[in-house]
Parts: structure tokens; C-alpha cells; sequence
């Protein structure tokens, strides 16, 4: 394991600039995520740390080392790709067992079989190493790609959307798992996906990544709680934060140059109108069964908040609405730091 | 069933059983110059002749004995004089006034065949698997245009540049050798392979190469180990198609070999010249001549078929 760092890397294809200048430290056994939207760059950082792609600027350094010019080979990465891409020829043994057999690596057959082994159980794929690849499930073929990747031990495993193609079950049991295999192996991981949920569980520090350019990096909960500006805010929390015009509501404590304020649940208090003042009306209430969305209508805008399980609102309820707190935002979209 | 509920209607079992019986009377069609070959291979001469023809007769192997052997005519006090015939086809020969002087040379000429057709098939593959990957897979300059050429050299039929190849092959001295002819065929078949493997090729994911990459592998092992058997079927049509090519091929074979390097094809019609008209020995050259490749083709139909309906069905 090492640390990985990307120096002021930029990578066009053709008039499109994928990458546009990206600076990055991955430190030693640190899980790290990259969060953003399709396009935004995250799949093509990745494809430059592992050398399928060449960087039009900057330097790449795993370990200290310069790879920036290196096979990908000669990295000492590990890759799992968004479509698994399981050797369709081989079986589930043989798939494991292909990085081990690398001719630049010198394995025996018995210490192949033990890792192989051992790495199959680890992602509970062991009852089906006779089986072809491609007599596999999904999820059986995502655990398979992902054995394929522990079953070395590189400076570093980057993993692509691995979860994506899941249904919803196998993805939650998953991403615990990741998570736990992660901190168990000390490895270090950069972790690639646009579901927040993944995100804010398993990273130790999540990257928000838009058009290329890394707009903030730091643990889940500065991501959550200081986010740099509106579209860092918006990648982050269910419902999704609610921006507002200022002055839509009244906010006493918002500092000068305030244009939108941005609002979360925790942000909110909601109460019935009782003295004939209300700020807006209940739209709609959304039972999800272990909580309840509000949608409340403040004049021609639409707002969203949690609530709880055994709300008293209801329909066509008038409403009081305070601030408690929220995120204010100058007219670029970044935020004031209160 | 109602037609609404099925946007593809059924073909009924009525036009089912139309459709194959014109298959099935479409292929003896087909097959009766096949099966008026082998018959005749194994009629006498005087058979093989009759009129009108015979479609009932007794085999006889006489055809095979005087494709694989030369005759001399010699007086029949001299043939009584000699020891008991030693086999079937010494005893035929007796019969007709004939002695075996030795082997013909259908044999080494059919072993040129073989040699050729073969030699040739897997350099057109071997290349063209190379070629059609470094054009599926890398930014080659000019990768259109240079496509276009392969592919022009088919334009014409290859007989049309006979006379400049005799004229190349007489000064550099490749006339009459295994080598000029395998060179030629495989210039011929190269184009073929590259646009029908290019196409394989296309359909094998990038990933897969990229994933091998990460794992340790150079490009080169990697398309061994990972492209390569993901290819083979492919690459199984396509050698189909150059060897049929290469095997049945007449017009080059009989103006540039003439000896040593003479294949099957042009020797088959001399036989006739080699005593009388003996269509059942040309006739057993044919069979013998349509064998391995016979095989060939039903030990590969599969892909045969598959590279047939190349680029018609698509995932």
C-alpha cells in the first residue's frame, strides 16, 4: 500500500476536457471517495492512475514514485471496472487466479490455490470457483470482479461504479462488506461512484468532483455540514437540500451578500399556523413508511423536509416556517461561512 | 392465437413444410453433380461411358488403382508369364492388358495441396488476426484509408495481375515453389482476414485487455491470453474461408506450377491424357480432392456459419 498523488493532471479527448487541472492525495490506507455527477471526470481519473490513459499535463506518483509515463502493468494497481469484465473464457477460479499468474509475478500453484481460496471466501464466492464466468448472477460476477482485485495485494485498488449494476439489497450488504474489507486489509482505495449513500458511508474522505475540476475534498460530514458551495450541497442529503431565493422566508442571521439559502431538514422548523400568520401551505405528504416527506409550498416555490413517521400535518395546512441554521450562499453559488 | 397479441406473426406449419422441401430439393439439386462424381469414381471405364448412362452399376475400385498408379500395356503372353497379381488393383490392370510401372504423381501433387493450401491459410490468419487487432484497437494513422486498400486488392479478380506475377515469380525464381504459391495465396486471402477478424475483433470488449493490462500483463500477453481465445471463433471462419480459397484455386496453379509445386487442381484433368479417356480415375482425384476439405468444413460448420451470417445478427 502507498500513497497516491495527482499533480495538476489535465486530460482532453478531443474538444472535451475531462480532466482540467486535478490535484489529489490519496494517503496511505485511506478509502477515498469520488463523488459526482456522469461526465464529471470520476471514471477517467481513475483510468489515469491506472495507466489506460495518459495525462495530457501533470505527473502521477504512487508511492513517491513517478508512473506518470508507466504500462499499466508496471503500476501495481488494481482496477474494478463498472461491467465487472470477467474473462468470459475462464471459470471463476481461473479468473481469481489470472493476476497471480502474471508472468511478472512469481507464484507457485499451492500459493495461487491458498490466496484464491482465501480471497473467495472473503467475497463469498467460494461454492462457485468451477463455475464459468459467465454462468454467474450479478451480483455473484461483482463479488468475482472484486476478489479479482483483492486477490492482490496493490499499492492501491481503484474501483469503478462496482456497485451500480446491483439491486438494492445486494448493494447495502456490499458496500458494508467493501467497507469492512477495506479497514481489515488497511488498503488503500479510491472509490468512484455518483450515489451519495456509497459515499457517505464507506469514504474516509469524499472528493466532489464537476466538470473535471475537484470542487471540495474532505470527510463525509465537512462535505455535509461545509460544503464550498451550492453544487457541493446539492450532491449531499435526502431529500436534497432545498435552495432558496433570500428573502423568500425570513432570516434574520444571514450575513451580507447572502443570494440563496440553502436548507436541509435539520435546517427547518415547521410548525402548524396558529395566530394567522403562515409561510406556506403542506402540498403534500409523501409516507415512505419509516419517515414522511412534507412538501410545503412557500408562494410559487416547492420545499421538501423530512418528518416524522406519526406527523400531525396534513394536507392544506398552513404553515410557519424558521431557519435554524442554514447554509447561506453569495450570488456565485458559494458559501458564506456563518 | 390471435394475430393482434403477436406483432411477429408464426410462419404456419404448412409454409414450414413448403420452405423445406424446396431446401431439401434445392440440395440434391445441388448435390447430384457431387453424387454423378463419386458414382462415376467408382464405375469401369467402359461404364463411366455408357449411354445411355448407368445409374445402377457394379463398383469398382479401377478408378482409384489408376489414380494412384502408372500403367504400362504389355502382350498378354507377357502378363501370364508373370507371378500371381499381389493386389486388387494388379489384377484389374491384368485384366485390361496393363502392368503398374509405379506410383502416379497424384499423391505428392495432393500434398502440395495440402501444403500450400494449409501454409498459406494460417499465414493469411496469423497476419490477419495481428492486423485486424492493431487496427480495432490502436489509433493507426490513415486506419480508413488504409482499410480501403486492403480491401481494393479484391476489387479485381486476382487473375488479372497473372501475367506481371508469371513474369515477377520467373525473374525471382519463386515459379514452380510451395513458397511462390503459399506467398501468393496468402497476398490474396490477407484482405479477407483482416475485414472479417477487424470485425471479430470489434466485438471483443476493450475492458477485457485493459483489465489483463492492470493485472500484469503486457499488451502482448494480453491479447494471448485474452483476446486470442475470444477470438477463435472467428478466427475459425475466417481460415475456412482462405482455405477454401487457397484449396480449390485453379487459374494461378496451373499457370505458375507445372512440377515439383504442381497442386491438386491443375493435375487432376491430366490423368485423363495417361491412357484412353479414364474418367473414373479423374473422377477418384475429384473425390479425393473434396475430402479434407469436407471435413474441414463440418469440423468447423458452426463457425462456419457464424462467419456467413457475420454482421447480419448483432447482440
Amino acid at each position: 500500500m502507498a500513497d497516491v498523488s495527482l499533480r495538476n493532471v489535465s486530460k482532453a479527448f478531443g474538444d472535451t476536457q475531462a480532466i482540467d487541472d486535478l490535484n489529489v492525495t490519496i494517503k496511505d490506507g485511506e478509502f477515498v471517495v469520488l463523488l459526482g455527477p456522469t461526465g464529471a471526470g470520476k471514471t477517467t481519473t481513475l483510468r489515469l492512475i491506472a495507466g489506460l490513459e495518459r495525462p495530457d499535463n501533470g505527473s502521477i506518483l504512487i508511492g513517491g514514485r513517478d508512473v506518470t509515463k508507466l504500462e499499466p502493468a508496471m503500476r501495481d494497481v488494481a482496477f474494478v471496472f463498472q461491467q465487472y469484465s470477467l474473462y468470459p473464457h475462464l471459470t471463476v477460479y481461473e479468473n481469481l487466479a489470472f493476476p497471480l499468474r502474471s508472468p511478472s509475478r512469481n507464484f507457485t500453484e499451492d500459493q495461487i490455490k491458498a490466496r484464491v481460496a482465501e480471497i473467495a471466501k472473503l467475497v463469498r464466492i467460494d461454492h462457485k470457483l468451477e463455475n464459468k464466468s459467465t454462468k454467474l448472477s450479478g451480483g455473484e460476477m461483482q463479488r468475482v470482479a472484486i476478489g479479482r482485485a483483492l486477490v492482490r495485494k496493490p499499492s492501491i485498488y481503484l474501483m469503478d461504479e462496482p456497485l451500480s449494476s446491483l439491486d438494492a439489497k445486494l448493494r447495502g450488504d456490499l458496500r458494508l462488506e467493501l467497507k469492512r474489507i477495506q479497514s481489515e486489509l488497511f488498503s488503500t482505495l479510491l472509490y468512484v461512484t455518483h450515489d451519495q449513500i456509497e459515499a457517505m458511508t464507506m469514504a474516509d474522505r469524499i472528493g466532489i468532483l464537476a466538470e473535471g475540476r475537484l470542487v471540495q475534498i474532505g470527510t463525509p460530514r465537512e462535505i455535509y455540514t461545509q460544503p464550498a458551495n451550492l453544487h457541493v450541497a446539492a450532491r449531499l442529503g435526502q431529500p436534497a437540500i432545498n435552495i432558496l431565493p433570500a428573502g423568500l422566508l425570513p432570516a434574520d442571521a444571514a450575513p451580507a451578500g447572502t443570494k440563496t439559502i440553502g436548507a436541509r431538514t435539520e435546517h427547518l422548523t415547521i410548525e402548524k399556523a396558529t395566530n394567522g400568520h403562515a409561510d406556506g401551505t403542506v402540498d403534500w405528504v409523501e409516507h415512505l413508511g419509516d419517515q414522511n416527506h412534507l412538501h410545503v409550498t412557500v408562494k410559487d416555490r416547492k420545499l421538501v423536509t423530512l418528518a416524522e413517521p406519526d406527523t400531525a400535518f396534513a394536507k392544506g395546512d398552513t404553515v410557519t416556517i424558521r431557519f435554524n441554521e442554514p447554509l447561506y450562499f453569495d450570488g456565485a453559488g458559494n458559501r458564506i461561512a456563518g | 392465437m390471435s394475430a393482434a397479441a403477436h406483432s411477429v406473426v408464426e410462419p404456419s406449419s404448412t409454409s414450414k413444410r413448403i420452405a423445406g422441401t424446396l431446401i431439401i430439393l434445392y440440395a440434391l439439386i445441388s448435390m447430384i453433380p457431387l453424387f454423378w462424381i463419386v458414382a462415376t469414381s467408382f464405375k469401369t471405364p467402359p461404364d463411366s461411358i455408357a449411354y445411355p448412362p448407368k445409374i445402377l452399376f457394379t463398383p469398382s475400385i479401377e478408378g482409384y488403382c489408376n489414380l494412384f498408379t502408372t500403367r504400362t500395356r504389355q502382350t498378354p503372353e507377357y502378363i501370364n508369364a508373370l507371378p500371381p497379381a499381389e493386389s486388387f488393383c494388379d489384377e484389374t490392370v491384368r485384366k485390361r492388358n496393363m502392368v503398374i510401372a509405379g506410383p502416379s504423381n497424384f499423391l505428392p501433387r495432393f500434398l502440395n495441396s495440402v501444403i500450400i493450401a494449409f501454409g498459406s491459410t494460417f499465414c493469411a490468419v496469423f497476419l490477419g488476426t495481428l492486423a485486424a487487432y492493431g487496427f480495432s484497437r490502436f489509433r493507426v494513422p490513415l486506419a480508413d484509408d488504409l482499410l480501403f486498400f486492403i480491401l481494393s486488392t479484391r476489387f479485381m479478380p486476382p487473375i488479372a495481375v497473372a501475367i506481371p506475377i508469371y513474369l515477377m515469380y520467373r525473374e525471382v525464381g519463386l515459379s514452380d515453389t510451395a513458397l511462390g504459391m503459399i506467398l501468393l495465396y496468402t497476398a490474396v486471402n490477407v484482405s479477407l482476414a483482416v475485414w472479417l477478424l477487424k470485425g471479430f475483433i470489434d466485438e471483443i470488449p476493450r475492458e477485457y485487455e485493459e483489465a489483463a493490462m492492470i493485472d500484469g500483463y503486457t499488451r502482448l500477453q494480453a491479447f494471448r491470453k485474452v483476446v486470442l481465445p475470444q477470438a477463435t471463433t472467428g478466427i475459425a471462419a475466417t481460415a475456412i474461408f482462405c482455405l477454401i480459397f487457397a484449396w480449390n484455386e485453379y487459374a494461378f496453379a496451373s499457370l505458375l506450377t507445372s512440377g515439383t509445386a504442381q497442386t491438386a487442381p491443375p493435375f487432376i484433368p491430366t490423368i485423363i491424357g495417361e491412357g484412353g479417356q479414364d474418367w473414373p480415375a479423374v473422377a477418384a482425384g475429384t473425390t479425393v480432392f473434396l475430402v479434407p476439405i469436407l471435413v474441414f468444413t463440418v469440423l468447423l460448420r458452426k463457425q462456419l456459419l457464424r462467419g456467413i451470417t457475420f454482421g447480419a445478427v448483432r447482440k
